[in-house]
């Protein structure tokens, strides 16, 4: 079998988080790999919920759309799109939220909007919000997947779509937010975490072959790192196998 | 009096239906997408319109480099699975084929202005955008206090829509609608618009009780049309699959103006009769 490619490496240490018997929103590319893996392998029972209206989806391979005809035709429930984000997501009934993100700062909140500084005239034109501003606000966890790079890992981000721990300690708190934020950033690199007082991103894992350094360099803003960073084991043989047959490659 | 859908073609409904300047929705979250009654305003060369929909996919980055479009209200744009809406950036980062205004919105801030929409009311609430930099950008989102418990939340208006456009999977002889699979929020578009379009895979006798089928009885739509496929490249549950190649292949035309102008005049306008 082939050397793990970074985003077979980000979706697999993804599903290692993910718990059997809680429900997870997942969307399209790695998020949605990483729930179908664990479903797989160590959490049979993991509800899995895509935003466009499928709640406990058994899809048996991964749709390139969220709104696949295999998502409805193998789902518990079928809803729709005003009843999913007031019904489910808003109340907060859905554990666990994946996001991505083009730009993500220290305290894991997220611009999916623009690249550049000017609104008007951006450089880049982002696809938008999407869910992820209420599932980052209702989720009780929430777990994001990135690569790692200065230009995705910011001091300041160009535009706030998606709010992660604000401006640290209390942010949650004071805007109302009822989801617990951000618990996890997966990259390609390794993992971090909110440091539980600060909520400032931390490294607490690389992966298998990284240096601490590594990281550091791929960051834009001077990257805490934890005491003793655990070594994130690279993919295992099954959970490959069964990621690319998922894949269907 | 309540007046029953009429059963015309697409080339009539859409002449009937949208005027230039319209304030329009083709609503389709990933599944039952109005592609070809899209591509039939392109034909019609409808202009200066504003196009909603919370997620504008290809057909609208057709409309929009087609240049039909003067703004668009929606909450994700982008091309699912493969990345970037190349003509709709081309067209907010460098105001080609002209410049197009955005009004942006999250999908829970959309979905509920479709259901406020719907419910004939002016504004629906929701506890959303707090912290964000969207209510800086967007005009329709503003804090509200409630009247019972003090805590203050968002509002966002009712979309005003002149004419929705949904794809359904069949209708019978008297223009009942029904629709089944991820139905998104094309029930709250065609009852929140003044005027309504519904394509269906095909005109049935009886429309046969499905599972979590939705049915929009004739006297709310105001045209329906036969057009077979008219949700190609995305998909209809029990007819046709999602052609996601279609997608991928979407991002090397969309990249290049040539190349689009080229594949509208092949694929679209080609043997259009004159507007």
């Amino acid at each position: 079998m082939s050397a793990p490619s970074a985003t077979e490496v980000m979706t697999v240490a993804a599903a290692r988080s993910l718990r059997d018997g809680t429900s997870c929103l997942v969307g399209i590319g790695p998020p949605g790999a990483a729930a179908n893996l664990a479903q797989r392998l160590h959490a049979p029972g993991l509800v899995l919920v895509y935003e466009s209206g499928a709640i406990g989806a058994k899809p048996n391979r991964l749709p390139l759309s969220i709104g696949d005809g295999i998502l409805a035709e193998t789902a518990d429930a079928v809803v729709t799109v005003p009843e999913m984000f007031n019904y489910w997501i808003g109340p907060g009934r859905i554990d666990v939220g994946f996001l991505g993100a083009a730009q993500i700062d220290r305290f894991a909140n997220i611009n999916t909007t623009i690249v550049g500084d000017d609104y008007q005239h951006p450089k880049v034109r982002l696809p938008g919000a999407g869910g992820a501003p209420e599932i980052a606000a209702a989720c009780a966890e929430v777990t994001v997947i990135l690569r790692q790079s200065p230009r995705a890992f910011v001091e300041r981000l160009d535009f706030v779509t998606s709010v992660g721990h604000g401006d640290g300690p209390g942010s949650r708190e004071r805007l109302g937010l009822a989801g617990g934020g951000p618990t996890r950033v997966i990259t390609d690199l390794g993992i971090l975490e909110p440091n539980p007082e600060t909520r400032e991103l931390t490294l607490v894992a690389v992966h298998e072959g990284v240096a601490v350094d590594e990281v550091r360099e791929a960051t834009g803003w001077a990257l805490r790192v934890a005491d003793e960073p655990r070594t994130e084991p690279a993919p295992s043989a099954a959970e490959l196998e069964t990621l690319r047959a998922l894949a269907g490659g | 009096m309540r007046t029953a859908a009429r059963t015309v073609g697409l080339q009539e409904a859409i002449a009937e239906l949208v005027r230039d300047g319209d304030t329009i929705a083709l609503e389709g979250f990933t599944h039952l997408i109005p592609v070809a009654a899209g591509h039939e305003l392109i034909r019609q060369r409808r202009r200066e319109l504003t196009l909603v929909r919370m997620t504008p996919d290809i057909v609208y980055d057709q409309l929009i480099g087609a240049g039909c479009a003067r703004k668009l209200v929606f909450s994700w744009g982008g091309n699912p699975g493969v990345g970037s809406l190349h003509r709709l950036r081309d067209a907010v980062e460098r105001g080609w084929p002209s410049p197009l205004e955005l009004e942006e919105h999250s999908h829970a801030g959309m979905a509920n202005r479709y259901a406020a929409s719907a419910a004939g009311l002016p504004f629906a609430v929701l506890r959303g955008y707090t912290g964000t930099d969207l209510p800086d950008r967007t005009e329709t989102i503003r804090p509200v206090t409630c009247p019972f418990t003090g805590e203050v939340l968002t509002a966002v208006p009712a979309l005003e829509l002149d004419v929705a456009i949904v794809h359904a999977q069949r209708a019978d002889r008297a223009g009942n609608v029904q629709m089944w699979g991820l139905t998104g929020v094309q029930k709250e578009a065609v009852l929140g618009a003044k005027r309504s379009l519904v394509t269906v895979e095909e005109i049935v006798d009886e429309l046969d009780p499905t599972p979590d089928a939705v049915v929009l009885p004739a006297w709310t739509v105001t045209r329906v049309a036969a057009v077979p496929g008219g949700a190609k490249p995305s998909y209809a549950q029990g007819y046709y699959e999602r052609d996601n190649d279609a997608y991928r292949a979407w991002d090397a035309i969309g990249r290049d103006r040539e190349t689009f102008a080229r594949w509208l005049d092949d694929e679209v306008l080609g043997g259009a009769p004159a507007p």
